[in-house]
């Protein structure tokens, strides 16, 4: 195996950790990551958090010093696209005409945002919120006293609108469903982040359907279909992203809703694994397939699909698990909550800024939304990954330590 | 520049030199000490970068704040010298710190 070429494709959070595990696994060959952002992989959940905010600077953001793969050998070739996979010789081309042969070929093309095609959406002052090149020019139309619109209330969308929030900008987010978080939280959670947004002086609109975008090539304002006019100095639009297959697709790879993975990151084709939001693969503990956007899956597949290439085949078992944090709140979320038909909280998400939302269908613990909680969080996560359910009554029972409340 | 001496779970040391307020995590990280994740890079959110902190050195250590006691109590094989290494900065006072690594961090 060992002395094979591998070239891992994409340069982020699944590259750097797949690289790293390479080499930790005795990998002997030469190893190459090609990505098309210009700096050596980086930490992207800061971008919406401390590095908007202005508490980090970009040396800070590096997932490992440049040093790192100078002495492990890795081969970092930035600022380079990769447009085309050639499974039959082996090879990929990149955007300037040169190509790279590989042995072993790893994608980790991530996920790219999906974009609103709305009326004045190609004005100065739009932006969408991904790679660290779209925060630096963020950041150039931010300051005390602007006014900025955030389309979506998502996560990103929430944290950008927290972070501008402490730059004393005037923020207002629009959410077209009725409520933020709709697609990932329980009523009660959204209700506390929508409470708590409101303390902090942002204008949440819910139930909004945004018609325009105004000005004169700067954007100026947003027109909703209501009739009502949000004025801006500068619009975020984070409405998700989607995989980013193309290449995979050019490899004649199987894709569906991302490039379709088993259980040891293998692709349709013997030579190619992939990891991180790109891919679909099928979660044990949820017994279903899934394509995730976190931190924790880029890592942990990207674990397996190296342990795959050195010919140590481990399943792909972990559990899910994410974080935000806006404001004061630092929000841990263990396991995964779709499919719930339940709700218990432990604290209040009526008042207060600590309570933990946990999930369940039928009698299966499925997840929790813990706020201020990590001793909840850390909990969940172990007894999810241990396969143990919990008594919800003990659970909403705050005279109950929560240790005891879990249950084989 | 501070040293740093990292023991695997399995015996196997490594000696790193860090800057003056570098943290123990970042110390591992940079320096491809395996046996430390960090998948939250830093932002005490994720556990993954649990260490002990030898007991000559607690005292200079000084103690975890709230939050990530909180989160120590769950960790794999809880001991009390148990640490998360991103919130643990290595000044000129722990040249020399001795820190072991737990066997998984999950
Ligand atoms: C603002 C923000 C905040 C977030 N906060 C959190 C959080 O708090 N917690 C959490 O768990 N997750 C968070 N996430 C999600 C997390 O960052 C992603 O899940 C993670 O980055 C996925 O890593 P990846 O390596 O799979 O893909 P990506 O990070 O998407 O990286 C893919 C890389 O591949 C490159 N690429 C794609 N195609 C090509 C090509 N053809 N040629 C060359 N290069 C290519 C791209 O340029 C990109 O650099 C956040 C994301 C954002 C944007
Ligand atoms: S790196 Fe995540 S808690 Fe320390």
């Amino acid at each position: 195996m060992s002395n094979e070429h591998a070239v891992i494709v994409g340069a982020s959070h699944a590259s750097a950790q797949l690289a790293a595990t390479l080499r930790q696994s005795g990998w002997e060959g030469n190893i190459s990551l090609v990505g098309e952002e210009a700096i050596p992989p980086y930490h992207r959940p800061p971008l919406s958090k401390g590095y908007l905010a202005g508490e980090k600077h970009s040396d800070e953001l590096l997932i490992r010093p440049a040093t790192f793969y100078e002495k492990t050998g890795i081969d970092l070739v930035l600022g380079t696209r990769v447009t085309a996979v050639d499974p039959r010789n082996k090879t990929i081309t990149l955007h300037d005409g040169g190509s790279i042969p590989y042995g072993k070929l790893a994608l980790t093309t991530g996920a790219r945002v999906r974009k609103l095609d709305l009326p004045g959406h190609d004005q100065e002052g739009v932006f969408y919120l991904r790679d660290l090149n779209d925060v630096d020019r963020i950041r150039g139309f931010i300051g005390p006293g602007k006014s900025a619109v955030i389309i979506g209330g998502g996560y990103i969308g929430l944290e950008t609108a927290a972070s501008m929030r402490k730059l004393g900008m005037e923020v207002t987010v629009l959410e077209a469903l009725p409520r933020v978080l709709q697609r990932v939280t329980a009523p009660e959670v959204s209700a506390f982040y929508s409470r708590v947004h409101g303390e902090e002086g942002v204008n949440i609109i819910t139930d909004a359907a945004v018609q325009a975008l105004e000005g004169d090539g700067t954007v100026k304002g947003v027109q909703l279909a209501d009739g009502n006019r949000v004025a801006a100095d500068l619009v975020v639009i984070g409405v998700g992203v989607l995989p980013d297959t193309d290449l995979a697709e050019t490899a004649g790879l199987e894709v569906d809703n991302g490039i379709v993975v088993d259980e040891f990151a293998r692709t349709s084709d013997p030579d190619i694994v992939a990891a991180g939001d790109c891919t679909n693969h099928y979660n044990p503990i949820y017994e279903r397939r899934l394509r995730l956007e976190s931190v924790q899956n880029a890592t942990d597949q990207a674990k397996t699909a190296a342990n795959t290439l050195c010919g140590k085949l481990e399943n792909y078992h972990a559990l899910p698990w994410f974080w935000s944090d806006q404001y004061d709140l630092k929000l841990q979320i263990a396991g995964l909550s779709q499919g719930f038909d339940r709700v218990v909280v432990r604290g209040s998400a009526d008042s207060g800024r600590s309570f933990a939302a946990f999930y369940f269908c039928g009698d299966r613990l499925l997840a929790v939304d813990a706020v201020n909680r990590p001793k909840e969080f850390m909990a969940v996560r172990r007894a999810l990954t241990q396969g143990q359910s919990a008594d919800p009554v003990k659970l909403a029972d705050e005279s109950v330590d929560i240790q005891q409340a879990f249950t084989q | 520049m501070p040293l740093i001496r990292f023991i695997q779970h399995d015996g196997a040391e490594q000696e790193v030199h860090v800057a003056p307020g570098t943290s123990v995590m970042h110390a591992a990280i940079d320096n491809g000490v395996s046996g430390i994740l960090a998948d939250c890079g830093g932002a005490c959110s994720c556990a993954t970068c649990h260490c002990y902190v030898d007991e000559a050195w607690q005292e200079k250590t000084g103690e975890a704040d709230e939050v990530e006691q909180q989160m120590l109590e769950f960790v794999m094989d809880y001991q009390p010298n148990s640490r998360l290494s991103c919130q643990v900065k290595v000044g000129d006072e722990l040249d020399g710190l001795v820190v072991r690594l737990p066997k998984s961090q999950i």
